[in-house]
C-alpha cells in the first residue's frame, strides 16, 4: 500500500516537471508570445484541423510557432508572416478566407440567398394579398358589429 | 402549380449533390500553393555522409523526385515498396528528405528495408519541410528540369498514383 502511494506521488511529480518545461517560452518575452498567439490563433493546424496553430501540441504546430517566433524577431509584420504561411500551406491555413475571385461565392453567397429569400417572401405576400377580396359590408352588418362591440364593454 | 413541387425537389437534389461531393473528398488533402512554383532552395547534409551536402541546385536540368520520409513514420513503411519500384525504374533521380529524424534510426531503417533513394538529405529541424509546405509525411514532389514543382502527392504513393500520375508526368517532363 505504502509503496503504491509512494510510486503515485513520484509519478505526479514527474507530470508536474513535464508541464513546467512546457511553459518556459512564455516567460522569456511576453510581448513576443502575445503577438505569436494573436497570429497563430487565426491559423489552422494542418495536422489536427480542428485546432488552431496556437493551441495545438502537434510537432508541426510547434515547429511553425518556432518559425513565427523567428519571423517576429526578424521584425516582420503580421501581414508578412501571414504571407509566409499562405505561400507554403495555402489559404487553407487561414481561418478567415481572403476575399478574391475564387472565394466570392463563399463571401457573397449567403447574402444572395438572403436577398432571394426576401424577394420570394415579398412576392408571395403580394400575391396572397391580391387574392383576398375585400368585401364591402352592408349597413345592417355594420350595425350588428357595433352592437356586438358595445355588448363586449 | 407543378413548379411549386419541382423547385424544392431540384434544390434538394442540388444540396444532396454538394453533400455527396463533399463527403467523398479527403479533408486532409490540402491543395499545395507550391504547384508550378520554383522548388525552394536549401542546402542540407546528406544522410549517408553528413560531410557532403545536397541542394536542389545539384539537379538543375533534370527531372527529379523528392520524397519526404522518416523512420518514425508508419505510412512511409507502407509506401516503401512503391519507392523501391520507382527507384528501380530509373525514370528520374529519387531523392529522399529525411524529415526530423535521428540519423541512426534512419540508417537502420534503410539497411533493414532497402534503400530506394539515389541519396537522402537530412532535414533535422524541419525547416526545409516547412518551406515545402510539408504537413504530413510522407509527401512526394516531382520537380522539372527548370526546378519547378509540377506535382505533389500527400500521403503514401500507391500503385495507382505511380501509374496514372507520376510515370506519365515524368515521361512528359523528360520530353520537354
Amino acid at each position: 500500500m505504502f509503496k503504491k502511494i509512494l510510486s503515485s506521488l513520484l509519478l505526479a511529480s514527474l507530470v508536474s516537471i513535464a508541464y513546467a518545461d512546457e511553459a518556459l517560452p512564455l516567460a522569456s518575452d511576453p510581448a513576443l508570445e502575445q503577438r505569436l498567439i494573436s497570429i497563430s490563433e487565426e491559423m489552422r493546424c494542418l495536422v489536427c484541423q480542428n485546432e488552431s496553430l496556437s493551441g495545438s501540441r502537434s510537432e508541426l504546430a510547434q515547429d511553425l510557432r518556432r518559425e513565427i517566433r523567428d519571423l517576429i524577431r526578424q521584425g516582420k509584420t503580421d501581414a508578412e508572416i501571414r504571407t509566409f504561411m499562405v505561400d507554403r500551406y495555402g489559404d487553407f491555413i487561414l481561418y478567415r478566407p481572403p476575399v478574391k475571385p475564387t472565394t466570392w461565392l463563399l463571401w457573397i453567397g449567403p447574402f444572395v440567398l438572403m436577398i432571394a429569400g426576401i424577394m420570394a417572401l415579398l412576392m408571395y405576400l403580394r400575391r396572397r394579398n391580391s387574392q383576398v377580396n375585400s368585401v364591402a359590408l352592408s349597413d345592417d352588418e355594420n350595425k350588428r358589429i357595433d352592437a356586438l362591440l358595445r355588448e363586449d364593454k | 402549380m407543378k413548379a411549386k413541387f419541382i423547385i424544392p425537389l431540384l434544390l434538394f437534389v442540388v444540396l444532396v449533390g454538394f453533400l455527396a461531393v463533399g463527403l467523398n473528398r479527403d479533408p486532409r488533402e490540402v491543395p499545395s500553393p507550391l504547384i508550378n512554383k520554383p522548388a525552394p532552395a536549401f542546402k542540407v547534409p546528406q544522410l549517408a555522409d553528413p560531410n557532403k551536402s545536397f541542394s536542389p541546385e545539384d539537379l538543375k536540368g533534370q527531372v527529379w523526385i523528392l520524397n519526404v520520409w522518416a523512420s518514425w513514420c508508419v505510412a512511409c513503411r507502407e509506401e516503401h515498396p512503391m519507392l523501391v519500384e520507382l527507384g528501380k525504374s530509373q525514370v528520374a533521380p529519387l531523392i529522399g528528405l529525411d524529415y526530423k529524424d535521428k540519423r541512426a534510426d534512419a540508417m537502420e531503417m534503410l539497411a533493414r528495408q532497402g534503400n530506394p533513394y539515389n541519396l537522402s538529405a537530412m532535414d533535422n529541424d524541419g525547416r526545409v519541410g516547412i518551406n515545402y509546405g510539408v504537413y504530413g509525411v510522407p509527401e512526394t514532389y516531382v520537380i522539372d528540369k527548370a526546378g519547378i514543382i509540377r506535382f505533389k502527392q500527400i500521403g503514401p504513393i500507391t500503385k495507382d498514383v505511380l501509374d496514372k500520375s507520376i510515370y506519365p508526368l515524368i515521361t512528359q517532363l523528360n520530353k520537354a
